[in-house]
């Protein structure tokens, strides 16, 4: 049995999980499936920021473009920390692709001129 | 500096600042020193900002002479050096039957001080300051008292000074005087100085001062007081500056507006072993607020922004120690300075000057002393035409950086270019009131930061909240980033 | 004087909000004004994923939300001005403001929308003990240094209070290098969402200390060095022996937003519970034709519902301009009873509100199994059973207006336990 606050929607039901990988305490679908996710192959978004060249800022905010695997995250950052891009910069523009050897790409979320 | 100096004054606060304003509009080369790295930094900066009238020191003590010739000279300082006071009066408070023998005593020390009074009756008290208790039996009011700015006052005494020719240090430390023959040898952390004549206006560090070139019979205590500072908020709490009767321990807590039509409640007395403890308790400030409440019951504690503590440096004499060590007439003594000594403050640097220095320095008259700042220029006090002709003409006095306090871009651009100019945040803030609102800088300190940095050319990072170590962007992130 | 039809003061995703619905419903003579030198507000730098969910049906991170709304208002070429503060405003509707460009202008608007936002509780509000250091900053502001400057403002960080931003910059903090050594909060549950307790501070193994909080700040030499924490009782008093001591560098604080009132305050208005004004149901503060909405009225959990709620406020506003809004028939006072800490609108004309009836609100503490009562006099309107309720998360009840009678002047909300 494993008990976990569900993050899927700002409502965090208490989910229990038993050795089946069945599900209770969730109030819709969603639930369900990520404490199942949760428990077979967590994941998040990561959101950080890049070093950017650019009259306006010293920084470019940015997350993943999916869900990563919860334990290439601190991989992730490294790569983030490495990298410095030049403005301008568009939201959706690809900054680092496939970070910590993942299918997952770092993007822009914000406008940079 | 010339190598040998006539004047060296340790400490740069109102006392040290005064000091310097009055001997810079004599033909002299002055030097001021400081271990902080700003002016009015330690017991000018926090205080109760009052003006006392005099009424209540002991007739005849440098306290009494000193406080009420200081009142007198305020309305034309402040003038000068462009800095709010208010001479609101003062009512000291009888809450029980009992101290109403007191009030009249009080009344009667007031006249030997030479003090204006008037003891009222509780219906006239209550006329004048409807929001007192309702079992207030009578008070003493003193319309000589006021309230100042003592951030601005101590700032602009020293840019006065300044702009008249005299030198200051900021963030170095004295840290031994060599007396040799008729003159002294200053050593500081960062270089010597030979000076003619020193004046220890060293606040809380006053004795140790002293102490550097002969041993000396007293000490200077730090009292510490606990305040309590509200917001502007829109009704009205007190007019006057409200004080219970005085015990042994001083004025008591008093409650009070301030030039920034802020609240001010406090402050506690408590001495402290440490000349650097400036921390607040719980405790402490629970007591401050059960004894304000029973002058002013309805005190909105909600609206309390700010709490903090200031430093009296009391003297074991129980006196202003003004004078000349014992070692050397050029040795001169301004130490001591605890309440009534903001007050005093403008008297106690003519007492120095006229009494001490004279004696040992030939003082000559400067023919262009100016005894005025600069204008300061504030746009929220201004009418509209000239606001708009203000903009016309400095767009940057638009722009507003702190917006509980409206303080402009104008006025930072201006304290940077004057002659005692902000290093810090928290300088910034004494001069401005730049993030001395409600939101306590949450808003505009970042953007403060950066106009600092921008000035001094500096990384964020090397811009101080305050004292040293006090860097607030403290780590760099990305440092490993590769430009490729 | 400019005159304009609509003012609207603070370009965050409230003000950009109201003013593209106010566009949408046909009044095109709209000014925002801001005060920094964008658009979009606390969300630049709030550059975490979680925004969206119910506006967009998406989860997007606050800069890439407000860029959709602050594009929009580009587009449609509704006039703003940035770097512009309000220093005034005043009940015949004048705005004052001042900037760089401008100088100082007086606008007479025929309706105001405030959104203005929140600003955070900070070390004076809160009176912390003990030494008085640098090195003690409101989590907001470290989020601004972090996200948007590229600083961090300590490595060995302590957070008092369980809000969200504070537990948003543990995760942010550690991920950039930072220990965050533990956050503490003074009520026995969190103030912060749950999801922000799980991805923010399990994640990383970091402690939560419910019923603690900072019993003493030390830095004896100008910058913080160490926070003593202790745990309270049921009054808030400190639990002797249950002192923690850790060494730190920063010690954030995330206790508390406040709504930003200082025009309210100038107008000589009351106040709410909340601290915001006091409004009607279409967002009309005490002054006709003057609005308010978003965390400048009541502190939201989702910005996803101060952009409805500023809609809402656009809407009355619209309303008013068309003349359709008089504050008459018959009207409710609306009360927050047992349990809830506050309800927003405090007014209802009923008669001229729409078909649905919108009550926000929050509970006090957290329940487990209540009745939520919505009550008109003496007599039960709704009863809604909830399994779980926390204080963290604003309630929304929405009832059709025709059930309820005109029976009285007072609706009140509690909660029922069971």
């Amino acid at each position: 049995m494993t008990e976990l606050t569900c993050i899927i929607c700002p409502r965090g039901c208490h989910l229990t999980v038993d050795e089946n990988l069945n599900v209770t305490g969730n109030s819709c679908p969603r639930g369900e499936a990520y404490a199942k996710a949760e428990l077979t192959h967590p994941t998040r978004t990561l959101t950080s920021t890049i070093k950017v060249i650019s009259s306006n800022a010293t920084r470019v905010p940015c997350k993943t473009s999916e869900p990563l695997d919860k334990d290439k995250i601190f991989k992730a950052m490294k790569e983030i920390n490495e990298v410095v891009v030049k403005a301008p910069i568009r939201i959706g523009d690809v900054l680092i692709k496939g970070v910590a050897g993942s299918n997952v790409n770092i993007i822009a979320t914000k406008d940079i001129d | 500096m010339p190598t040998m100096i006539d004047v060296t004054i340790i400490g740069a606060g109102i006392v040290g600042s005064l000091i310097a304003r009055k001997l810079s509009s004599y033909d002299l080369n002055i030097l001021v020193l400081d271990k902080e790295n700003d002016v009015g930094n330690v017991t000018s900066m926090a205080n109760s900002a009052i003006v006392h009238s005099g009424y209540d020191p002991k007739p005849g003590s440098l306290k009494a002479i000193l406080n009420v010739k200081g009142n007198a000279l305020y309305p034309k300082m402040c003038e000068e050096l462009d800095v709010s006071f208010d001479q609101i009066g003062s009512l000291t408070v009888a809450i029980y039957d009992s101290q109403l023998p007191t009030l009249t005593d009080l009344a009667e020390r007031s006249k030997q001080n030479g003090v204006p009074v008037k003891l009222l009756s509780k219906e006239e008290v209550l006329a004048i300051e409807p929001n007192l208790s309702p079992e207030v039996k009578g008070a003493l009011l003193a319309p000589t008292a006021g309230i100042v700015n003592p951030f601005t006052l101590t700032v602009h005494a020293m840019e006065n000074a300044c702009d008249n020719g005299v030198t200051l240090h900021l963030d170095e430390e004295v840290i031994s005087i060599d007396k040799i023959d008729d003159h002294f040898k200053v050593n500081t952390t960062k270089g010597s100085y030979e000076t003619k004549v020193v004046i220890d206006a060293a606040g809380v560090y006053s004795d140790k001062i002293h102490e550097m070139v002969e041993p000396i019979d007293y000490k200077v205590e730090p009292r510490k007081g606990e305040y309590m500072v509200l917001d502007h908020y829109g009704e009205k709490l007190v007019n006057h500056v409200i004080f219970p009767l005085p015990s042994e321990k001083g004025k008591g807590i008093l409650v009070t507006k301030t030039t920034s039509d802020n609240y001010l409640v406090g402050p506690s007395s408590e001495f402290v072993d440490d000349k650097e403890d400036l921390s607040t308790d719980k405790l402490t400030l629970d007591d401050v607020r059960r004894q304000a409440t029973l002058m002013v019951p309805n005190i909105p504690f909600n609206q309390v922004i700010r709490t903090f503590s200031g430093l009296r440096p009391t003297p074991t004499t129980h006196d202003f120690i003004l004078g000349t060590a014992k070692c050397s007439k050029n040795f001169i003594l301004a130490s001591g300075i605890e309440s009534p000594g903001l007050a005093s403050s403008p008297a106690i640097a003519d007492y120095v000057v006229e009494n001490f220095v004279s004696k040992v320095l030939p003082l000559v008259k400067k023919e262009n002393w100016n005894p005025r700042v600069r204008k300061h220029i504030h746009p929220r006090d201004l009418s509209e035409e000239e606001q708009a002709k203000l903009v016309k003409e400095h767009k940057e006095y638009g722009e507003i950086v702190c917006n509980c306090e409206k303080v402009s871009l104008g006025e930072i651009l201006d304290e940077l270019s004057r002659s005692v100019p902000p290093k810090t945040i928290k300088a910034l803030k004494k001069r401005t009131r730049a993030g001395f609102g409600k939101c306590q800088g949450g808003f505009c300190q970042p953007i403060v930061l950066k106009l600092l940095a921008e000035h001094y050319h500096l990384d964020m990072s090397d811009i101080l909240l305050d004292k040293d170590g006090s860097n607030i962007c403290r780590y760099h992130t990305k440092e490993d980033a590769k430009n490729d | 004087m400019i005159n304009k039809d609509l003012v609207i003061i603070g370009g965050g995703s409230g003000g950009m909000s109201a003013a593209l619905e106010a566009y949408a419903l046909g009044v095109k003579d709209i000014l925002i004004l801001e005060k920094n030198d964008y658009l979009g507000g606390i969300l630049n730098q709030c550059i975490h994923n979680g925004f969206g969910l119910q506006e967009f049906k998406e989860e997007l991170t606050g800069p890439e939300f407000m860029s959709r709304f602050s594009k929009a208002v580009k587009e449609k070429g509704i006039e703003y001005r940035l770097k512009s503060n309000v220093y005034d405003i005043s009940k015949d509707k004048v705005v004052s403001y001042s900037n760089e460009v401008e100088g100082f202008v007086k606008v007479k608007a025929k309706a105001i929308i405030l959104t203005t936002g929140c600003y955070e509780r900070n070390a004076g509000a809160i009176q912390i003990p003990g030494d008085r250091p640098s090195g003690v900053y409101t989590a907001g502001q470290a989020q601004l240094y972090l996200n948007c400057y590229g600083y961090l403002v300590g490595k060995r960080v302590f957070i008092l209070g369980s809000g969200d931003i504070g537990l948003i910059m543990a995760r942010r903090m550690t991920l950039e290098g930072a220990k965050v050594l533990g956050v503490a909060e003074l009520m026995p549950y969190s103030a912060g969402l749950n999801r922000n307790i799980v991805q923010c501070l399990k994640d990383f193994d970091i402690p939560l200390y419910l019923s603690h909080t900072v019993k003493q700040v030390i830095g004896k030499d100008g910058h913080i060095e160490k926070v003593v924490i202790a745990k309270v009782d049921e009054k808030f008093n400190f639990i002797e022996g249950t002192d923690m001591v850790f060494d730190v560098d920063a010690l954030l604080l995330s206790v508390g937003l406040v709504p930003n009132v200082d025009l309210i305050s100038k107008l000589g208005l009351h106040f709410s519970r909340t601290r915001g004004a006091i409004v009607n149901q279409d967002m009309e503060t005490e002054v006709e034709g003057i609005f308010s909405a978003g965390n400048a009225l009541h502190v939201h959990d989702l910005v996803d519902y101060v952009v409805s709620e500023a809609r809402e406020a656009a809407k009355g506003a619209v309303k008013y301009l068309n003349g359709e809004l008089k504050n008459e028939g018959h009207v409710y006072d609306v009360e927050a009873s047992n349990g809830i800490g506050y309800v927003v609108p405090q007014k209802i004309y009923v008669d001229e509100a729409e078909d649905n009836l919108i009550f926000k609100f929050r509970v006090r503490k957290p329940y487990k199994m209540i009745n939520l009562v919505i009550k008109e006099g003496d007599e039960v309107i709704r009863k809604i059973p909830k399994l779980a309720i926390i204080p963290s998360e604003m309630e929304i009840v929405k009832i059709a207006k025709d059930k309820f009678k005109k029976s009285s002047n007072k609706i009140t909300i509690s909660v029922e336990e069971k």
